[in-house]
């Protein structure tokens, strides 16, 4: 196929788009635009090693500018896509130039949700390589050893600033409106252990408390909370989610609606030669049959595979998205499956109370489908629970999978009182 | 025949490489990944390229 593909946006989604098209024989021109002028990198180190400073910079890579020419992807970067004319199948970019194409494909991704909450300086969001290195500066750079960090939100980025803050040495406090860390996943019973997580390695948390102002500059703000407490800090981070990057969209006639509306390969609604991936796109769950966003990393790096098969192999298989996402949170590798909260957790394998902790919570569904799975440094049994929540498998399934492990067998244990 | 290469140190158990290749690839009981074969069959290089693509942290490469 000689056509020329455009992807917009230059991040894991739209990368691997790029390389894909190559490896499924796409012969024709790919142009990444990208609105950031870094070379692509990849963003789960942002809030662990690049935030430390464990990692150098380039480590995050995730095309070179000679990969992307080996491979014959034209990378324009540093500007932004501005509108999409799918008439005249061109795009107009910030800078007035014109990309005409064949098939394009959207990953523009989505963007930190703003703080709410204005100081004179001092409030950092953490979603480009820019907002991390503003934010290391803030956390390392010539301020005294220990001066507080509160952090707004205590969902993944927040859960993962707090513990690169703690290894920096920073005093770090969590608030968060709702009762447990990253509740919205997993929920309060299994959520507990990770306060207990913050607690261990030295962070305080404020859960089930918002925060109502933020007042002062960087190095001296003061944190209002709802429930009238005051927090001192020098530096506050708000992660409080993403919103998708559609705004360039408005006027193109695609379907919009918390992302690009698409079907379960991908393709734009009612559009013959646009696609969507990543976090801007609402893909069709052929299975739910209900059309949703999944931000995390392992589905957009599916999606690209999947959308570069349907552009050069149009009979190819529909995608069936399993929401699938890790965290690195001190000594705990967290890795969570499917989705939790539609069902609760009816079998609890391994401790978490334990040093090191090695557990695995399986959340079933009222027929004892097991419909997600959280597990704390054990990736042997998140792989089970992933392939048995893709075949429609059982809670006691999984549990017997898991178990029959011989070297895991010792550490079974299920939890009954843990739930009513 | 193409072969596939793991790197232990940068592998960290998150098993995408499993879903995407399962005949080649899998982890072993410390969240490891095993080259259940490290020749790449004609049959099984698409899925190949998809496990290596796949990784969060790029430990597997493909030689040809």
């Amino acid at each position: 196929m000689s056509d020329t593909v455009v992807v917009v946006g230059s991040s894991v989604a739209g990368v691997r788009t790029a390389q894909a098209l190559r490896n499924e024989g796409h012969d024709g021109g790919v142009i990444i635009v990208g609105e950031e002028s870094h070379l692509p990198y990849d963003k789960p180190p942002l809030s662990k090693q690049l935030l430390t400073g464990s990692w150098p910079v380039q480590r995050a890579s995730l095309m070179t500018a000679a990969d992307a020419a080996a491979a014959r992807i034209e990378l324009r970067l540093g500007v932004r896509a501005e509108q999409l004319d799918m008439f005249g199948r061109r795009i107009v970019l910030a800078n007035g130039e014109v990309v005409d194409y064949d098939r394009v494909v959207i990953a523009t991704g989505a963007s930190a949700r703003p703080s709410p909450w204005t100081a004179r300086s001092g409030i950092h969001v953490l979603r480009t390589l820019d907002d991390c290195l503003g934010l290391r500066q803030a956390l390392r750079a010539d301020s005294p050893v220990g001066r507080p960090v509160v952090i707004v939100g205590g969902g993944f980025v927040g859960a993962e600033v707090a513990a690169a803050a703690r290894a920096l040495g920073r005093e770090v406090s969590i608030v968060d409106p709702l009762p447990v860390p990253i509740g919205r996943v997993m929920g309060p019973e299994i959520g507990a252990h990770f306060i207990d997580l913050h607690h261990r390695h030295g962070v305080a948390t404020h859960f089930g408390v918002g925060v109502q102002a933020v007042e002062g500059s960087a190095g001296d703000l003061t944190v209002q909370l709802t429930d009238g407490s005051e927090l001192a800090a020098a530096t506050v981070v708000v992660g409080i989610g993403a919103t998708p990057n559609i705004g360039w969209l408005a006027g193109s006639a695609l379907l919009l609606d918390d992302g690009v509306v698409c079907d379960a390969q991908g393709r734009a609604i009612d559009a013959h030669s646009a696609y969507a991936v990543g976090d801007v796109a609402r893909w069709l769950d052929p299975a739910g049959r209900e059309c949703r966003r999944v931000e995390h990393w392992t589905n957009a790096a599916e999606q690209g595979q999947s959308v570069a098969q349907a552009i050069c192999h149009p009979d190819s298989r529909p995608h069936h998205p399993l929401e699938y996402v890790w965290s690195d949170q001190f000594d705990w590798k967290i890795q969570i499956v499917g989705r939790p909260l539609r069902g609760v957790p009816t079998e609890v394998l391994g401790q978490f109370t334990d040093h090191p902790a090695k557990a695995a919570a399986l959340y079933g569904d009222e027929d004892g489908l097991l419909v997600g799975a959280v597990t704390v440094n054990w990736p042997k049994a998140l792989l089970a629970c992933r392939r048995l929540i893709g075949l429609g498998g059982s809670v006691a399934a999984g549990r017997a999978q898991i178990s029959s492990s011989p070297r895991d067998r010792i550490a079974e244990k299920s939890a009954p009182g843990l739930i009513s | 025949m193409p072969i596939i290469r793991a790197d232990l140190g940068r592998c960290e158990g998150y098993a995408n490489c499993v879903i995407a290749a399962p005949e080649l690839l899998d982890i072993d009981d410390q969240g490891s990944v095993v080259l259940l074969q490290q020749e790449i069959p004609n049959s099984e290089r698409s899925r190949a390229d998809s496990a290596a693509r796949t990784c969060p942290v790029s430990a597997l490469t493909i030689d040809e």
